[in-house]
Parts: structure tokens; C-alpha cells; sequence
């Protein structure tokens, strides 16, 4: 399993990179296309009891107990009720699946890893310490989400 | 003609090893786990050659040789003695026991095969 | 290694687990007075296949090691030396040994040689012998030392490999004895594994045998003269002989190369043949072995071999491995595919309810043939349920001996003579359950020998037998495993234990406590009742991680202590890690499984039930007792405290100590088996929650641990597992 290693540091890769695109509220941000599973719709998620505020709770992905972080509440940018039109994007992250419920994916893009650049230090903007490169594609800034940071492992949820 | 051959032997490592050589030597074997089982097998059989451990439970090598000579049909069949030691006192008590001859374990595939083509053709 | 062999080599190292634990078993049993022979034999046996089977795999130091014990095994057996109680330790330490190194060697490694050392030094002592002169047997090189008796040999190698190359040539003589035959030796096939080497000529000296009323079977009379020309050496030849050495007259000579002039002037020492063997006599007929008859009338010079093998061997070889005889009615199968298999049951008993319930919303459960075919099918899932989680079980025999090894090591650590008593070793559970049970069980039986037993000179002062006792004992009490650990020790000195949870500030000074609370202490995180920490228990362990290891399993422990008999922990168990009876109640919006284990009885609450007792701590009526309350929705963060508890559902819950506690609910839906589906692999644990399971309507459930939600719901977690807990620094990724 390396492909859950490439989004950390994706300006490392040669060639091509492939990033799945999505809306976050307002804004757009992106994954590698090789950590992602499976994009499925949203379903009601049963609530994890003195789980971080971001954790929405587990759904059942096939049998198996899938977590789902609401991305814009871990980001902290405004956040809307999830409706029947958000998406659950299941991700592979160091071995381990997780779910993260967006407004909607967008695209499929393509970029030559050279197009990607380290973002701008802004330590302030809590939703930067989540982004691992930015990229500009028609004018629209591309955030490239730092999956590992996203995602808490398990003794920090843990009480 | 492929040789049937009948291994007791308590180990069941040691009857896989056994049944994986003579398979590979295109031989159809026949396992027990002990003297007693031995004798069970080979009332159903009519093996070309035994191969017998020495040392197990129940009825050990040397009880299921004297049982198997005791039988008309079996007096001369060739029986092969399997064991780790390899003393010349052993061999004198696996002939007097009415053995054929002996194989040193941990045993040599090859030389195993070799030594049932020389009793058992 | 070919696959094959590399699937053997598997099974051997786990043949050698349960070899060491017949040989546990025998030691035990010869602890325990036995002194049959069989007794001796089996664990000489488990020794002797290990040994055997790690020579198959040049396991070298596993065989070094199997056999030096062996040798001193095999002196017992042949009764010349005695099982004294130090030689006995002597094999419970060699049988330790052998299990490390069976270990090593199946993960390709080896022990130190330091940790071998003094045990082979004690078994060399034993027997009074030198362990080197031990290893090597030199029967074992027969065929070589018969070929040093012709020292002209390793000459001509020499010049053979000067001269032009030829094929050495040998004449060999041969005349069986009667005791050849009756040996259920062939000369015939003798002959052709010869002529299987190169060129034979072969002849057959009939001049001696008599007409056939004459015949006696039990005289020598056929000789067979072999000229052999082959390259495969004459340790080859000598070998094909092997057996029936002593059985006849032999001699086996090298032979001067026809056409080469070079070696026939070197060979002095050897003994040309004589003209008479050289040239056939008049009344000597050649014969093919091949021919069943030996002295057939053809005269027809034997040609090279044809293949020994049938063509057909390989195919003969797939018959030939169905044909074979199956010891016994086992399969060993992978245990992943089990697994894969418990899962799809798993998934299996969720569809079935599923069905169930989409059979129920729509109206059709009154159709009695739709009813009665759901029954079954409800019936055969949890049948092929129950099958497949008894794959999975195992006795809990190898887990026990395990901890007969831990008693004599921490014994001999601590200077105690202690004797471990086990009972229930068939009791079966769940692999896994085996597995992560051994290192909670490993420390309690160290505890019970550190702590638990006192020295020797206290237990003579209180009139004790100076050996201590610990028992360990398995057993199936209503659905579920209890595993006891006790000593006749001291019991729980509970004056100290409570000064030392008040000098650590665990609890209040001078609170009025229960015995029980006061045992109880032992499990709260950072308490060790040692005053000086000792090598064994010592270890900043304490009994807290035990609990929380047992708990992880849907596990419970509980004490109870008798002061100066003794100490007992018993642990409750599930059969199982893969289902769960439990009662589905609904919280707020939320769906939830309480195990029905929990929970002692449900009762709805009347007006005036409830009585506050404190500011956050209400109490119910229950019998004669008040039980504290406790709202399952305000606990869980789900919904506010409500208002009144008139007409609430409430579930009562018993701890194994006694404690209770009212959990309330606002409904129970449904009571059923579930299947567990653990959260901490793919989220981490949550407080007061044990696993989690599907439902019918494909929603997740969470599963309570009503006693960690308890336990934790005193006020004391609350403020640890508060919400939004999250610290900033967990989120900043340099």
C-alpha cells in the first residue's frame, strides 16, 4: 500500500497526477485519485458517543463499519446539514478506510506534478493546515488535501 | 507398475514427508500412525513394501513387524525400518525383528526411493 | 523449498505444539508420582519426532538440542539413571527450551548459544556424559568406513582422472544366504538396481543347485558373478548391498580398465580376480534380472537399463496421493479462510433478518407458509451460525500449559515452591479469545505466585504447607467461559490496599468502604500493591491493564478474597468474538444493543419512583434497595436530561461484584443475536462502547459495555471524555 503515501507530499511524484475534485462548501479541494475507494451517496450515520465534533459517526459500508468525517466541519468552514445529494468519498489511509462526506465531487483532473506548489504559509487559517499543495486550473485554486492530517488516527480518539 | 507402499509412522510430519516422496516417485502409499493402525490398513491392502517407525504408541516397529511375519500372506513382504538411530545395534535388532532393512531418518528422498526399488523392485 | 514442503514444514511446527504439550502432559504426570514406561515413552517419543522431523528441515540446533535431551530421555527409559525432582525440573526447563526453539525455528531463527549452554551442561551432566561426544553417531557413516578397507581406491581416482576417461568397471560376487530370502530381501531386484547403474553382465552360478527332491531351501546355492561398468562409485554399489550385509557373501572389487594400460600396473594392492570368476565356467548361464526366473536357459548379454519409471509416473502420483490412507478424520484448513467464512455467516444472519423484516413491513408474515419457511430459515442460519463459531474454538489446554511454565519461572524468580493445579483444560473458546487471554492470564498468575502466596517461612508460621498452591480452572457456566485463577495465599491485605489508594489519592481518606470496593481497588489504573516493585509484577503494569485486556474481550473479572486463605480472580468470558445475544433499544433517534448478559431484569418506572440523592445522582427503588440511575441519552451525549422519569423504560444491570445500576431508555425494540462488528480497527475505542453490529435495515447499532459505561458514568469519566476534546496540536503536520 503506497498509494495512501502519495497525497502527502504529491510534488515529490514525477509525471502525472491524478486528483479527484470536489466542493466543500464554497470552495474546491482534491485527493489523489489513488487513495480513493469508492464514492457512494450519503446515508444517515449512527452517532459515535464522545467522538470529535467533526466525526459524523459510522455508516455500513458492505458489511463493514465505516467512519465518516464531515470534511467542512474538519476544516471548519460552514457547515450544512447533509441532504441526499452529498457524497461519501471512501478513502484508504494508511490501511485504513474512511469516509468523507463533501456537497459534491466535480472532476476528474489531470496535472503534471511540477504544476502543484507548496502552500502559502498562512497558519492563521486552521482549514490550511490540512492542505498539502494548491494548484491553479481555469483560474479556480485547486487545494490537494493532506489526507493523513484529516483523518485522526485512532489514539486520538480514543479516551 | 507402481509400487504400494504402507508407512506407519506416529509423526505426522514425518508421514507427509513419506507420502510426498513416494507420491513423487509415483508410488501410491498407504499411512497409520502407530503399529496397531498399521495392521488395520494392511488388512485392506496388499502393499509391495512397509515402511515402519520404531518408536510409537501402541504398538511400536518392532510389534508390528512380528505381527506382520506372524501373518502367512505378509512373511516376506519387504519392511523398511524408518528410525534416527542408526546404530549397528539397531540394525541387528530390526533384522532380528524380521526387517528388511533400514532407513536413517531425517531420510534422503532419493535414497528412500532408491532402497524400496531394492526390495520391492 | 518446493510448495509442498513448505506446506509441511508448516504442519511440523505445528505438530511440534502439540508434541510439547503431550510432553507437558507426561512431565506433569510424572511429577505427579507416574513412573510406567508409557509415561516415560511419550514424552521420549515428543522429543524424538521433533528431533526427527526438524532433521527433514536442517533445523540444526533445534535437532543439537532435541538431542541431548533425547539421550538422557533414553537413559531414563532404559532405567539407569532416576526422575528426582531435579532431574524432573531439569526436563520442565528443556521442555521450555524446546519451545523456544521450535519458535525460533519456525521464524528462522536461533537461540543464543548462551541460552542453551547450561541446560545441555546440566543434561551432559546428568548422564554423565560429554555432549559432544553425543553428536556424532558414527554408524551413521558406514558405507564410508567400509571404503576406507581399500586404501587403492582414492590412487586410482587420482589417476583416473589423468588417464583417458573411462568408466571404472567392478566385479562383483554375490551368494545370498538362506536368511537373505527370509528377510523379505530379493535378489533379483538387487541385480537390477546394479544393472539400473551402467553396463552389467551378469551370470549365475547354478553348477550347485540339486535336483529338486534334493532341494534345501536353507542352503546357500546360487552365486551371481556381476561385471558392472558404471560411474556412480563404489559407496554406491556397497549401498544397493546394505541391507543384506551379513546375509551373504559379498566381495565388490575394482577392476582393471579394458583397452587402458595406465591404471592395471597402479592397482598392486588390490587382488585381481581370480580366472575363475573372470570367465564364466562351463555350467554358468548369464540372465537378465529382469526376468523373474534367475536361471534362465538364454544365454543374452544384458543391456543398459531401461527406465525404471513408467511413463505414467506423474499421473500416478495424483492417484497415488487419493489413495492414500488418512490417519485420521482432520483437516488442518488456513485459518483466514474460517475466518472469511464466519464473516459471510456474519453476513448471512444479517440478510436473514433483513428479510425478515422487509417480509414484516410489507404485510406478508401472515402468510403461514412464508412464516413457517422464515422460521427455518432463521433456524438453519443460526444452526450454520453455531457450526461454523465451533470451527473456530479451540481447548484452552495449550493456553493453561503456557502458564505451568510462567508458575515455574516466576516460582524459581522469586524462591517460592509453588505447585500449579489445573482443571477444565477441554473446556473450548474461541481462537482469538485463546490468543489475547495470554497475556492478562500471564500476568495473574504471576501476580498470584509474587503476591498472592506468601513466602515460604510465612506460610509455615501460619501452619500452610510451605509449597503454594495455584489453581487455574476452566469451566462453561451459563453460555459464557469462566476462567478462575486462586491461590492459597494471604489473601488481599485491605487495610494496606486502602492506605496505599488514599497515599495515591485514588480515593478519599477515611471513606467508609465495602470489602468488595476496597478489592475492587486493585483494578484502578496506577495501583500496585507491591511496596518494593518486584522483578516479576513490577513491571508498571497493574491489574487495570488486565481488566481493560479482559473487557476488550466482552470479558469481565471479578475478585473475592478470603484473608489468610487465599485470593480468587474469576474471569466470564463469551463463547465467542463474532455474535452477541442482546436487547435493541432505542435512545433519542438512535438504535442500540445492550448484551442481554447485562442486564438483570426491565422495569418501567411509576411516578415518585426516582429520588434525587445529589445534584447529578438520582436513585430508584428496586426491591429493597436503591439502585442508582442512569439516563442512557444525557450519558451517550444524545439527547438532554429529561424533565421526568415517570413511565420510563429501564433497564437494570448487574455487575459481577454485585453493583447495579438503572439504566434508562425509551424503548425496547426487539431482543436478538447479533453479529459483532468491532469498532476498533477502523475508528478506536469508544467509551462505554463494546463493538458494533448491522441491523436489520442495514443502520449501524452500537453495542454498550453497560459496566464500562458504569464505570466511567460516576462523574469522575465525564469530564475526561468530554466532547471536543480534541487537542489543536493533534491537527498541526509540520
Amino acid at each position: 500500500m503506497t498509494s495512501s503515501d502519495a497525497p502527502k507530499d504529491p510534488t515529490t511524484e514525477n509525471g502525472e497526477l491524478e486528483l479527484l475534485s470536489f466542493r466543500v462548501g464554497e470552495s474546491e479541494y482534491s485527493v489523489d485519485i489513488m487513495s480513493v475507494r469508492e464514492i457512494r451517496g450519503w446515508t444517515r450515520a449512527t452517532s459515535l458517543p464522545h467522538a470529535p465534533h467533526y466525526v459524523r459517526g459510522v455508516i455500513n459500508l458492505r458489511g463493514a463499519v465505516l467512519p465518516v468525517i464531515d470534511l467542512a466541519l474538519r476544516l471548519g468552514l460552514d457547515v450544512t446539514e447533509p441532504t441526499e445529494r452529498n457524497v461519501i468519498i471512501v478513502i484508504d489511509v494508511d490501511g485504513r478506510s474512511i469516509g468523507l462526506r463533501v456537497d459534491a465531487v466535480s472532476d476528474i483532473l489531470s496535472f503534471a506534478s511540477t504544476d502543484l506548489q507548496p502552500p502559502p504559509d498562512m497558519a492563521a487559517d486552521r482549514s490550511h493546515a490540512f492542505v498539502s499543495a494548491l494548484t491553479i486550473l481555469d483560474g479556480r485554486m485547486i487545494r490537494i488535501l493532506d489526507l493523513a492530517a484529516v483523518v485522526p488516527d485512532t489514539h486520538d480518539v480514543a479516551a | 507398475m507402481s509400487l504400494e507402499i504402507l508407512a506407519v509412522d506416529d509423526s505426522r510430519t514425518m508421514r507427509d514427508m513419506l507420502r510426498l516422496t513416494l507420491a513423487d516417485a509415483g508410488m501410491t502409499t498407504h499411512l497409520a500412525e502407530d503399529g496397531e493402525h498399521g495392521l488395520e490398513v494392511l488388512s485392506g491392502i496388499t502393499p509391495d513394501a512397509i515402511i515402519t517407525d520404531i518408536n510409537m504408541p501402541r504398538m511400536d516397529g518392532f510389534g508390528f513387524i512380528n505381527a506382520v511375519r506372524a501373518q502367512e500372506g505378509y512373511r516376506n513382504v519387504p519392511i523398511l525400518v524408518l528410525t534416527t538411530e542408526s546404530s549397528a545395534d539397531l540394525k541387528t535388532r530390526a533384522r532380528e525383528a524380521g526387517a528388511t532393512g533400514w532407513i536413517v531418518k531425517p531420510f534422503d528422498p532419493e535414497k528412500l526411493v532408491r532402497a524400496l526399488h531394492m526390495v520391492a523392485g | 523449498m518446493s510448495d509442498a514442503m513448505q506446506e509441511i514444514r508448516a504442519s511440523f511446527f505445528v505438530e511440534c505444539e502439540e508434541l510439547l504439550e503431550s510432553l507437558q502432559d507426561g512431565l506433569q504426570a510424572m511429577q505427579d508420582g507416574a513412573t510406567d514406561t508409557e509415561t516415560v515413552n511419550i514424552v521420549f517419543r515428543a522429543v524424538h519426532s521433533i528431533k526427527g522431523g526438524a532433521g527433514a528441515f536442517g533445523l540444526d540446533q533445534l535437532v543439537m538440542f532435541a538431542h541431548s535431551f533425547e539421550t538422557v530421555m533414553d537413559e531414563l527409559r532404559a532405567g539407569r539413571i532416576t526422575a528426582d525432582d531435579n532431574l524432573l525440573a531439569l526436563f520442565f526447563q528443556c521442555g521450555d527450551l524446546l519451545l523456544d526453539l521450535v519458535r525460533a525455528a519456525r521464524d528462522d531463527t536461533e537461540l543464543s548459544e548462551d541460552q542453551l549452554a547450561p541446560v545441555l551442561k546440566q543434561l551432559g551432566e546428568a548422564v554423565d556424559l560429554e555432549p559432544e561426544d553425543e553428536e556424532v553417531d558414527p554408524a551413521e557413516f558406514t558405507p564410508m568406513a567400509l571404503s576406507l578397507d581399500l586404501p587403492g581406491l582414492d590412487d586410482m581416482a587420482d589417476l583416473a582422472e589423468v588417464g583417458p576417461p573411462a568408466t571404472p568397471r567392478y566385479h562383483i560376487r554375490f551368494s545370498p544366504q538362506h536368511d537373505l530370502y527370509t528377510s523379505g530381501n530379493e535378489p533379483l531386484f538387487l541385480l537390477r538396481a546394479l544393472r539400473d547403474f551402467g553396463q552389467a553382465q551378469i551370470t549365475c552360478v547354478v553348477g550347485d543347485v540339486p535336483l529338486i527332491d534334493k532341494y534345501d531351501q536353507a542352503q546357500n546355492l546360487l552365486t551371481w558373478n556381476i561385471e558392472l561398468e558404471s560411474d556412480v562409485g563404489e559407496d554406491m554399489i556397497r549401498e544397493v548391498f546394505d541391507f543384506v550385509d551379513g546375509l551373504c557373501k559379498l566381495s565388490i572389487e575394482p577392476m582393471p580398465q579394458t583397452g587402458t594400460d595406465v591404471l592395471a600396473p597402479t592397482l598392486p594392492d588390490l587382488d585381481p580376480p581370480s580366472a575363475e570368476d573372470a570367465l564364466p565356467p562351463l555350467d554358468t548361464a548369464p540372465v537378465d534380472p529382469a526376468e523373474p526366473d534367475p536361471p534362465a536357459p538364454e544365454a543374452e548379454t544384458t543391456e543398459p537399463a531401461p527406465p525404471s519409471k513408467p511413463a505414467s509416473a506423474t499421473t500416478e502420483s495424483g492417484k497415488s496421493g487419493g489413495n492414500s490412507t488418512a490417519p485420521k478424520p482432520t483437516v488442518r484448513v488456513d485459518l483466514e479462510r474460517i475466518d472469511r467464512l464466519v464473516n459471510l455467516v456474519g453476513e448471512l444472519v444479517i440478510n436473514q433478518s433483513m428479510l425478515s423484516q422487509s417480509v414484516a413491513l410489507s404485510g406478508l408474515s401472515g402468510n403461514s407458509q412464508i412464516a413457517a419457511g422464515l422460521d427455518e430459515f432463521q433456524q438453519l442460519t443460526r444452526d450454520i451460525q453455531d457450526s461454523v463459531m465451533m470451527i473456530r474454538a479451540q481447548p484452552v489446554k495449550s493456553l493453561f500449559q503456557r502458564m505451568a511454565r510462567i508458575v515455574r519461572e516466576s516460582a524459581s524468580d522469586v524462591g517460592k515452591t509453588v505447585r500449579l493445579r489445573t482443571e477444565g483444560e477441554s473446556t473450548e473458546i474461541d481462537k482469538t479469545v485463546i490468543e489475547r487471554l495470554a497475556d492478562p492470564l500471564t500476568h495473574m498468575i504471576r501476580n498470584a505466585v509474587d503476591h498472592g502466596l506468601e513466602s515460604t517461612e510465612k506460610r509455615l508460621e501460619a501452619g500452610k504447607p510451605a509449597e503454594g498452591r495455584v489453581n487455574l480452572t476452566a469451566s462453561h457456566r451459563s453460555g459464557r467461559v469462566v476462567i478462575e485463577v486462586s491461590d492459597d495465599g494471604g489473601g488481599i491485605n485491605r487495610p494496606k490496599v486502602k492506605s496505599i489508594a488514599e497515599e495515591k489519592g485514588l480515593i478519599p481518606p477515611d471513606q467508609t468502604m465495602s470489602d468488595s470496593d476496597i478489592d475492587n481497588l486493585l483494578f484502578m489504573p496506577g495501583f500496585s500493591t507491591a511496596s518494593e516493585i518486584s522483578n516479576l509484577s513490577g513491571r508498571g503494569v497493574g491489574m487495570d491493564v488486565v481488566k481493560n485486556a479482559i473487557s476488550s474481550l466482552g470479558g469481565r473479572i471479578t475478585i473475592v478474597s478470603d484473608p489468610g486463605k487465599g485470593t480468587t480472580f474469576s474471569i466470564s468470558l463469551p463463547l465467542t468474538l463474532a455474535v452477541l445475544d442482546g436487547m435493541v433499544v432505542r435512545v433519542g433517534t438512535e438504535t442500540l444493543v445492550v448484551p442481554l448478559s447485562a442486564i438483570s431484569e426491565t422495569l418501567s418506572l411509576r411516578a415518585g419512583d426516582s429520588r434525587t440523592l445529589g445534584p447529578n445522582t438520582q436513585v430508584v427503588p428496586v426491591r429493597d434497595s436503591f439502585v442508582p440511575l442512569i439516563d442512557l441519552g444525557t450519558e451517550l451525549g444524545y439527547i438532554a436530561p429529561r424533565e421526568s422519569y415517570e413511565g420510563a423504560i429501564v433497564l437494570l444491570i448487574s455487575q459481577e461484584n454485585g453493583d447495579r445500576a438503572a439504566m434508562v431508555v425509551d424503548a425496547i425494540e426487539d431482543q436478538r443475536q447479533v453479529v459483532i462488528k468491532g469498532l476498533q480497527d477502523s475508528y478506536g475505542h469508544v467509551p462505554g462502547v463494546a463493538a458494533a453490529t448491522i441491523l436489520g435495515d442495514g443502520q449501524i447499532a452500537l453495542i454498550l459495555d453497560p459496566i464500562d459505561l458504569l464505570t466511567n458514568a460516576s462523574g469522575r469519566s465525564r469530564t475526561e471524555t468530554a466532547p471536543s476534546a480534541e487537542p489543536e496540536t493533534a491537527e498541526v503536520h509540520p
